[in-house]
């Protein structure tokens, strides 16, 4: 059982919304957790009801990316991008465009990753064209899926065993 | 000019001088002289400032002309500490499981080199 590591959320400037969080594991999987799609459809979702219907990766610079999200009430979500730096497990840039935009303009992630002692930390800044955008999503409530748990560790064991 | 509150909210306490204008004033109501004591800028500089806090109705002026605190403005705070919140209780969820992504995977590393041996 790993240690629950906790979230930071962070706002390095006024344009700026920042993420860190430790994993109890090396980089390689951890950059395997991000990059290849069969594996970043079993995590990065939304509130529960939410799977991800198409996750397209085209890891390279000036590569695109698209993922699209599906609930069962079929509403959907989609979002898409292009990378503009790929460094293998420390770093990937890449601009971050939603299809129905909840804010103006486009963003740049930047996910950056170092390891110690066998474990990862992943540093994700998500940078806005303006301050206005960065307060309108720490604003948005992010509907369905408030103040839900998503303990799926027991799911996964199960799988395993 | 911004005019929701969130705006207003943010705007407000995105200078350090404003922060600790409201960390000041925590301790009880001041008069801007007061106020201004422990701060390096000139007394119309903290009047601005302090114009800026009203505007996002974190604080207000007395008869008395005494800055204080808005006890019943401290909503605008505390919907600024709930937004936060739920953006972070999201991506809580997504690493919860990326976490337990990982730990099948390191699983399968570990039963991979067993069958390597």
């Amino acid at each position: 059982m790993p240690t629950a590591h906790k979230l930071q959320v962070t706002t390095p400037s006024d344009r700026e919304i920042g993420l860190v969080r430790t994993f109890d594991a090396p980089l390689t999987l951890v950059w395997r957790c991000l990059t290849e799609p069969a594996l970043i459809r079993k995590w990065l979702l939304g509130p529960p009801g939410w799977t991800m219907s198409v996750c397209d990766v085209d890891l390279r610079v000036g590569g695109t990316y698209r993922y699209e999200w599906r609930n069962e009430n079929g509403s959907t979500m989609a979002m898409g991008g292009e990378y503009r730096e790929i460094t293998p497990h420390e770093r990937i840039v890449q601009t971050e465009t939603f299809d129905d935009p909840w804010y103006e303009g486009d963003a740049l992630a930047i996910a950056v990753l170092v390891e110690n002692s066998g474990k990862t930390t992943l540093t994700t800044t998500v940078r806005y064209d303006s301050k206005a955008t960065r307060d309108g999503v720490l604003q948005s409530p992010m509907e369905d899926g408030v103040a839900t748990s998503y303990d799926r560790m027991d799911d996964v064991l199960a799988e395993l065993a | 000019m911004p005019s929701d509150p969130l705006t207003l909210t943010f705007s407000a306490l995105a200078d350090p001088t404003r922060r600790a204008i409201l960390q000041r004033l925590a301790r009880g109501a001041m008069s801007v002289k007061e106020l201004a004591r422990p701060f390096m800028i000139s007394l119309p500089a903290i009047s601005k400032h302090l114009k800026v806090l009203e505007r996002a109705g974190l604080i207000e002026r007395s008869r008395k002309a005494q800055w204080r605190p808005c006890s019943l403005h401290a909503q605008p705070l505390k919907d600024v500490a709930a937004w936060v919140e739920t953006y972070r209780e999201h991506w809580e969820g997504n690493f919860q499981r990326l976490d337990a992504v990982l730990d099948e995977l390191k699983s399968m590393e570990r039963s991979q080199a067993r069958a390597e041996q």
